[in-house]
């Protein structure tokens, strides 16, 4: 099969991927979900109401409809307004994206630097001290609930020693840096360990290739051999699961912004969740399905270009 | 003939795994020689014992007790100090343990039913069953695991039944891609073309042929969903979907993020070290089973 055959099938895959998915999301908030009614109107509601409000939500029209609706919702992003604040979400979500990004995007790339550095001195070392003590730590630092890595940090770090603001948020460059800088911290705490033992055991398998034993032989120094030879082979795989990362870039940190007062899509989520707003929940989920397919094919697609073995299989 | 019956119970996986015994005794031998997984696996036994004595009662039956005023300090009287209600943080943290290793053992046992059924069927029938099951899991995974999981464990309303359910349904998939994959392998392999030359049917083949064989992979991610719906757990506490009735790691963090303010970090500190002993524990037994059991990482 070739390359390009290869890469439109896997586009056209994404069509029935987008259905299932919708029809998940249509499962469990259009049937299995309690009546809106209930939620909204309370227990002394009359029978017109409650039809008034049906009709007003669609929610009486046949499941097939409803279906429709939801699958209709994930092209147009029109996902109605919110039941608790009666903002269209849409904006909601464009208010929210920012913040959101401004958090992540620096820990993306904060962490993957770390993470792969980390990675590379181990690998360099392994087996030695430095690489066992380095994978214990990372065992035992992801071993810690990342909600008390929170709850310890901004009492500690913001509240008891007042490094950093304890909460809050303000738009613009630099203004956004000192409320950012203790959750991207807190984020790194528990998220480089996972990461760091995956790149190792990228770049371990890798060390153990033929042509590092050929680059040797011929004399090729042990740096050159990391970065030039080994560091290129595993960059494929590594790379690969850096895309994957960025589709929870746009949902942001859900604990972290809550706690952090920062007014991004987490704490949207984590507000609605609170309100029993089903509209933004739904939204939510299918807008972060939806960046997850995305990205799931730009990897596929990325990969198959930069690695030919893959269309093979 | 209703006399004396003695009963000879000999425990079901061992007569099961039969074929692949060194297999298994190599595991135990790696295990038992190797310092550090040696103690994360009495950590494990230990809490797993601890959890049994709790759930009949026989320790901190009396967890919800007022031993002393409100929010004291650890002490030698009070060990980990008192909560709100006056209650000690030492024994809620002791019966919490009960209600991780439910939850743990829950979790992993839905996730391991779904995954490997749909993983083998799938793998093992090939063709259109296969499609509609890589589409359906497809499907499941393209929707971020928290985002499933807070949509699904919402909708439910809280409770111990919600967080078993949502944690169970949205963590099979992994275990299914991974048998399926397996079982593709292993049934074109002599033995499971031997085994339908005696006559063996497809039920037979899958579970008592193949599955036995692959049970490796089973059991790594068994210990990984362990301890990643224990650590999942404390997100749906703080949520406010988390165990009611009843206390739990989740529920302790969470309350912790009151108390915090005022100075009292004892439940937060006694509940993330309870926590973070078991699945520490859970995860240097991952990484041993892991190297012990994967033909590939043999030597290495």
């Amino acid at each position: 099969m070739n390359m390009y055959s290869y890469i439109l099938r896997r586009l056209l895959y994404v069509i029935p991927v987008l259905l299932g998915v919708c029809f998940i999301i249509f499962i469990i908030f259009n049937v299995v979900a309690p009546d809106p009614a209930y939620v909204l109107l309370g227990r002394h509601a009359t029978i017109e109401q409650i039809n008034q409000l049906h009709k007003e939500l669609g929610t009486d029209l046949p499941f097939w409809n409803q279906y429709l609706n939801t699958v209709k919702t994930a092209f147009t992003f029109d996902f109605g307004s919110s039941w608790s604040s009666k903002q269209q979400i849409s904006e909601m979500i464009k208010a929210g994206a920012g913040p959101s990004l401004t958090l992540t995007v620096p820990l993306f790339i904060i962490t993957f630097i770390v993470s792969i550095s980390i990675a590379l001195l181990v690998s360099f070392y392994r087996g030695g001290f430095i690489d066992k003590f380095v994978l214990l730590l990372s065992i035992a630092m992801m071993s810690i609930s990342s909600l008390a890595y929170i709850l310890f940090g901004q009492w500690f770090f913001a509240y008891k020693l007042g490094w950093f603001e304890i909460a809050g948020y303000e738009p613009g460059f630099p203004n956004f840096i000192p409320y950012t800088v203790l959750p991207v911290l807190l984020y790194l705490a528990f998220s480089w360990g996972p990461d760091t033992r995956f790149y190792r055991s990228m770049i371990l398998d890798e060390v153990y290739q033929d042509y590092v034993r050929t680059a040797r032989a011929k004399g090729v120094g042990e740096l050159s051999i990391m970065f030039k030879h080994v560091l290129k082979n595993a960059m494929v795989p590594i790379l690969t699961y850096g895309i994957i990362q960025i589709p929870m870039l746009f949902l942001g940190l859900l604990l972290a912004e809550s706690f952090f007062g920062i007014p991004g899509l987490g704490n949207i989520t984590i507000k609605a969740l609170n309100t029993s707003d089903f509209p933004v929940i739904k939204a939510m989920t299918i807008l972060s399905a939806l960046a997850f397919i995305v990205f799931g094919v730009i990897t596929d697609v990325l990969y198959t270009i930069v690695d030919p073995r893959m269309k093979l299989k | 003939m209703t006399a004396v019956t003695t009963t000879t119970n000999i425990p079901g996986t061992n007569t099961r795994t039969k074929p692949s015994r060194s297999m298994w005794q190599h595991t135990f031998h790696t295990i038992t020689h190797d310092k550090l997984s040696c103690i994360a696996l009495l950590v494990v036994i230990f809490y797993f014992v601890l959890a049994l004595l709790t759930s009949t009662g026989l320790v901190a039956a009396n967890w919800g007790a007022e031993i002393g005023p409100a929010y004291s300090p650890p002490s030698a009287q009070f060990l980990f100090g008192t909560d709100i209600f006056g209650r000690s943080v030492f024994l809620k943290m002791i019966k919490a343990a009960e209600t991780a290793v439910a939850i743990g053992l829950v979790t992993s046992l839905i996730s391991l039913v779904i995954g490997t059924i749909l993983g083998a069927v799938a793998g093992y029938f090939g063709g259109i069953v296969d499609e509609i099951i890589v589409w359906f899991y497809t499907t499941f995974s393209s929707i971020p695991f928290f985002m499933l999981l807070i949509a699904i464990a919402f909708i439910m309303g809280k409770g111990t039944t919600t967080v078993f359910i949502s944690l169970g349904v949205t963590s099979w998939v992994g275990l299914c891609r991974i048998v399926r994959g397996e079982v593709m392998k292993h049934k074109d392999r002599e033995y499971s073309q031997a085994a339908s030359a005696i006559g063996a049917g497809h039920y037979r083949k899958i579970f008592k042929h193949i599955l036995p064989n692959i049970s490796h992979v089973l059991i790594i991610n068994f210990s990984q969903t362990f301890e990643s719906a224990i650590k999942s757990e404390v997100i749906l506490s703080y949520l406010g979907l988390g165990v009611q009735g009843r206390p739990s790691w989740g529920t302790m963090i969470d309350d912790s993020k009151l108390e915090l303010a005022r100075g009292v970090w004892w439940q937060l500190a006694a509940a993330t070290l309870a926590m973070f002993l078991i699945v520490l524990a859970f995860n240097i037994l991952g990484d041993a089973l892991r190297d012990a059991l994967d033909p590939k990482l043999k030597g290495k």
